[in-house]
This record gives C-alpha cells, structure tokens and sequence, in this order.
C-alpha cells in the first residue's frame, strides 16, 4: 500500500445515520462476507484461529452511517445473518473512517481503542482472535486486490 | 560520540516483522505460539514456518532476530522449555532472551556457540546480579527492568562487561517485571506462568449510559466516561477507591517515551534500545519505528544539534496507551 495516501479520521454527518438506519441492512452484510470468504479462498487466514470462530455471532456497526452487518462462521464460510435473533458473541461499534483506517493498517486497534474510537463489547478472547488474526494476513501487494476493500 | 543503539522492535506476526525491518530496525524481537514468551496471546507470535520465513527476510535484510522464551517453566514440563531453546537454535535466531535461570543454564550447557540475552523477566537490576549471569551462562546481553534512574543505568554499565539494553518506548505496567504476581490475585494466571497478564478470556468490557466499565474475572477494574481514555484492562492500571477517593492508585495508564533522552542514553553507552509491544498491530510498529528510526539517526553526526521534532512526539503520543507519556524511573529524583 502506498504508504503516502492517509486516511483522515472523519465523522459522517448526523443526518446520514439516521437515513441509512431506515434502508436495508443486507448489502453491506454481503459486502463483508464476500470480502472474508475472498480471503478464506486465497488460504490468508490461519485455519487453527478460524476453528474459534465456528458458530459465533459477530456484528460490525458504522455509527456516522447507521449501518451494521451481522455475519457467522459455519463449515468453512462466513455467512451473513440478517435477522439475529441473539445477542453477538462479538461486536464492534465505530466510525466508517476507523474501519478504514484499520483494514488500510494506517491504524493499530490498540490505538483506536485507547482513544475510545473503536468499541469491542462481548467476548474479549474472541475479539483478540480476530484481531490477531487480521493482523498476521498477509495482504497481496496491488492494492487492488485487497479482499476487503474490493468486493 | 558513541555509536548509536540498536533500535530492538517488536514482531506479534509476519506483518509486523516485516514493517520494524522495512522502518528501519536494527534487530527484531519474537515468540513462538505457545506460552514459552510472555505475550501468549490468542491468535499472536510465529509457528515454526513463520518464524523461519521471518528469519529469512530479517537477515536478508541485514536485521537480527531475537527470540524471546522469557516465561518461567512449570512444574512437569520443563521439557517444553527446553524444546523451544533447540528450536531457537535449530531456526539459527540471533540470540535467545532469556528469563529463568534453569533455562540459561541448560541454553549455556547444551549450546555452547548460542548468544543469550538475559530477559527483563530476569529481573535483574545491579551489575552483580549481571555479572553473575555471564560468569554461569557467558550472558551477552542484558535488558534492564524499567525501574532504574539514567545514572544508576550509567552505573551498572560502568561495572559490566554485558552490553545494556533499555526500554525506548512503549506501555508502562508497574516494572515489576519477572516478580510481578497482580495478574494471578485477580484470575489465578500471570505472565510468569501462563505467558499473559490480565488474559482476555477473564476481561470484559461492558457499554453502559455514558460510560464502559472494565472488569477482570468480575473485579471492576476502571469506569471510562466517554471521553476519557481507556487503558489496558490490568489490575495495576486500575481506579480504586482508597481511604474515601478514588484514583489510580496504582499507576496510571501511559506509556515510555525516551525520544528526549536520546543524547544522554547515547552518551552512557546504552548498547540497545527496546520498543514494547509484540501484542500491537503491524501499525503500530511502522509508526513507532519509523520514528525512533528517525530521532536516532538525526544522532548519528553527534548530538550538539539535537532537537525532538513535535512530529515524533504526536506520532508516539498518539499509539501512547491513555494517550499520555513519561520517561518513568529515568528521571525520578528519589531512588
């Protein structure tokens, strides 16, 4: 990644969450499952760390634009789950920018959890798995092709 | 003028080795996935595949490699221990850090030709206990718990032979390090024995109206309002309440930072500067040693002309846990 281009931390406008908290919730669950089967495919992620995650219920919320995307890991896949019926076993809650800023690695959770910028509430150890488990993916150099991004 | 320090930086994956070695550090410090080393984090440190692979580009890249098996060996199975330093020795890391003294002891015996570091988790604080640890283990290296002044660093480096490494930058917990058993009061397991402190599986964070509350294996550690920092969910770093106040009673949550040191840390011979932080993300460890990288080679022509540049200091305060900096025991005027 062209260590030049910086994400700026930003917060969306007020009135967008509010829209976007009144569309559909399903594109942006798909969106990140696509991306993390992407990964699962190229074999980036660790299959010890992926034996965690089997059934757990985790939920990614964008505050500045009200959307949020619940997802599982069953036999081999994620899968997006559009109408839980439980609480997360994990979940994350943050601006869009602080995602960015996470998945571009401009930014170390630790950092933005210190600054109260990203919150992780549920299962502590699971978190640290993900995380960990990010971490150590060895992202292919064009940019282009990182997973999570392009979808 | 002393030659510059080596600039020692933490590796928790691939990534993050790869990010200290292209920024600029001199040697890299690791674990492997077990609780030998006491960042045995779910998930963190190398298998023995990565740990080659990282070798590989380190020393391609004229890096050394540390390897860390800085926990104490439990009862019954010391043959763990024991593995991991023919590992180390197998892989051909650098040098191997060191904490227990039956470990040194075997490392010395079994390979003679192994460099060996005595591990902060070692603990020891005086030439003598130093010097001893050369004379039984021929110890080349020793890293300094952070709880000693800048003249009594200088001291014991004017009674050793052993090159001095120090910390740089990073977390601060109470620097008890290698005696310190806080984590075990609260859930029974401590980084001396099962290589973590305060593990996640006991740690919750909990959202409530205006405020999160940290608890480890149910002690309400800290209460954050929602502009205030938060730490790491340890007991040291906690707010309790003591004769009627509450406060950080303990310590509060911040983090080590020399930058303004430098000259003096140069100029005393300090042979090697540690950065904490194998638990943090490949980010942090761009960030961190891009700039350490930067402060000490604008030392490298002598340090007449020294200034921190504002721009290190935000970049470090910024990774800074509770967002704060010190430079801890350097410079405390009581000992």
């Amino acid at each position: 990644m062209d260590s030049k281009f910086t994400i700026p931390k930003f917060q969306l406008p007020g009135f967008l969450a509010s829209l976007v908290g009144k569309l559909p919730q399903w594109p942006h669950s798909l969106a990140l499952v696509a991306g993390l089967n992407a990964a699962l495919k190229m074999n980036l992620l660790p299959v010890d760390e992926l034996a965690a995650l089997e059934d757990k219920l985790f939920r990614v919320r964008v505050l500045d634009t009200g959307g949020e995307a619940s997802y599982t890991y069953r036999n081999g896949l994620f899968r997006p789950v559009f109408t839980p019926t439980r609480e997360p076993d994990l979940a994350f809650a943050a601006n869009l920018s602080a995602y960015l800023q996470l998945l571009a690695r401009q930014e170390d959770p630790d950092t933005l959890f210190f600054n109260r910028e990203l919150e992780i509430t549920g299962d502590t150890e699971l978190g640290l798995i993900v995380k960990n488990m990010l971490d150590a993916v060895e992202w292919p150099k064009f940019p282009g092709r990182l997973p999570l991004i392009h979808h | 003028m002393s030659a510059l320090p080596d600039l020692i930086c933490p590796a928790g994956s691939l990534p993050a080795l790869k990010a200290a070695v292209d920024n600029g550090a001199d040697a890299v410090y690791l674990g492997f996935k077990n609780d030998t080393n006491a960042r045995n984090f779910a998930g963190l440190n190398f298998d023995q595949k990565n740990m080659a692979e990282g070798i590989r580009y380190a020393h391609a890249k004229g890096c050394e490699v540390l390897l860390a098996i800085n926990t104490f060996p439990q009862a019954g199975r010391v043959g763990d221990w024991q593995k991991a330093v023919d590992a180390a020795v197998d892989l051909g890391v650098d040098a191997i850090i060191l904490a227990d003294v039956g470990l040194l002891d075997y490392a010395a015996r079994r390979h003679p030709q192994q460099r060996l570091h005595l591990s902060v988790q070692g603990s020891a604080t005086s030439y003598e206990a130093i010097n001893f640890a050369q004379r039984e283990f021929n110890v080349r290296r020793a890293v300094l718990p952070r709880v000693l002044t800048l003249a009594q660093v200088e001291h014991v480096i004017k009674n050793t032979t052993v090159e001095i490494e120090v910390f740089g930058f990073g977390s601060l917990c109470v620097m008890n390090e290698g005696r310190c058993w806080l984590s075990s009061y609260a859930c029974g397991e401590s980084p001396n024995t099962v290589g973590a402190c305060s593990p996640a599986k006991y740690v919750k964070w909990d959202k409530k109206p205006g405020a999160m509350e940290t608890r480890l294996n149910g002690i309400l550690i800290d209460r954050f309002g929602d502009d205030e920092p938060a730490g790491y969910p340890t007991l040291c770093k906690g707010r309790f309440e003591v004769q009627g106040e509450t406060y950080y009673a303990l310590e509060e949550p911040t983090s080590l930072n020399v930058v303004s040191i430098l000259p003096e840390i140069i100029k005393i011979g300090v042979k090697a500067i540690k950065v904490e932080g194998r638990q943090r993300s490949p980010a942090y460890v761009t960030q961190v040693t891009r700039t350490l990288r930067a402060a000490l080679d604008s030392l490298a022509a002598g340090s007449e002309r020294f200034h921190v540049k504002p721009a290190w200091q935000a970049e470090l305060a910024k990774v800074s846990e509770g967002s704060q900096a010190t430079l801890g025991a350097y410079n405390r005027p009581w000992r």
